[in-house]
């Protein structure tokens, strides 16, 4: 992966939380990731094909979540489902929108959710995987991108 | 005047509320909603719906091949295609099939009226 792979991803968050929200999201330095698991409560995963291949998922807090589902729906009550869906979303709109920059040829799956706090989100040993902590309000959540060159 | 059958179809149960949120306000009638392709052709073929929203990344049947079935039943059908696809290609592709507009998520609520708005 170049800078200029992590720089589509970055601004394709800053814009997502910024149309949905109408609020500015931080991004903190990406890093490259080891073997501390990098897992919240909620995961959605996009697998890549394609002209690129790889994986990538945003993982997120059920308390960002259900703020960012009552901002949208406008209700304060949300459940559970309502959160899962809504990870898988994130990272859909997110993965779908690099098609801007890599083309028709970048593929994406449906959304795989995780709930719960794996052990962690099992990538390729062989091709760096990078970690992009992601404030929104005062949550912090990670949006992790691992593509083959 | 007679209400426009709007059907809403998107894998995401989320995004199928908000655009029912967004569009409240307008002469329509929310026919159905539907998280696959198949399934909203099934809805599609019984509810008779003049005004589709549709998504492409779904499981089971995406809405690109899904708007091709919808096309050959109904080619009077205004279809809005709202995907996180955001590609010229894709958009090209879905107006190409006969979608009557196209909308890149995410979108905020002005977008999705003005986008809407386009098909009444």
């Amino acid at each position: 992966m170049q800078e200029i792979d992590l720089h589509f991803f970055i601004d394709s968050t800053i814009n997502y939380f910024k149309e949905v929200t109408n609020e500015s999201v931080s991004t903190g330095i990406p890093y490259i990731k080891g073997k501390d698991p990098v897992v919240l409560e909620f995961t959605g995963i996009i697998g890549i094909s394609g002209k690129r291949k790889g994986s990538i998922y945003i993982t997120a807090t059920a308390d960002m979540l259900r703020d960012l589902a009552s901002t949208l729906l406008g209700m304060e009550e949300v459940n559970e489902d309502v959160l899962k869906d809504l990870v898988g979303e994130i990272a859909n709109t997110i993965s779908g929108n690099a098609r801007e920059a890599y083309g028709a040829d970048f593929l994406i799956s449906v959304p795989v959710i995780v709930q719960g706090v794996a052990e962690d989100i099992k990538m390729p040993d062989d091709v760096e995987t990078y970690v992009i902590p992601i404030t929104w309000k005062n949550y912090k959540n990670y949006l992790v991108v691992c593509l083959e060159d | 005047m007679e209400k426009h059958k709007v059907l809403i179809v998107d894998d995401s149960s989320i995004i199928r509320q908000v655009i029912e949120k967004y569009l409240q306000g307008y002469n329509i009638e929310i026919v159905g909603s539907a998280s696959n392709g198949k399934d909203a052709l099934r809805i599609f073929k019984e509810k008779k719906p003049d005004i589709v929203s549709l998504d492409i990344t779904m499981p089971e049947m995406d809405g690109l091949s899904a708007l091709e079935e919808m096309i050959k039943i109904d080619p009077n059908v205004k279809v809005m295609v709202v995907t996180a696809l955001s590609d010229k290609a894709t958009g090209i592709r879905a107006l190409k099939l006969g979608a009557k507009s196209f909308l890149a998520k995410p979108f905020t609520e002005q977008k999705i009226k003005e986008t809407f708005e386009r098909l009444l």
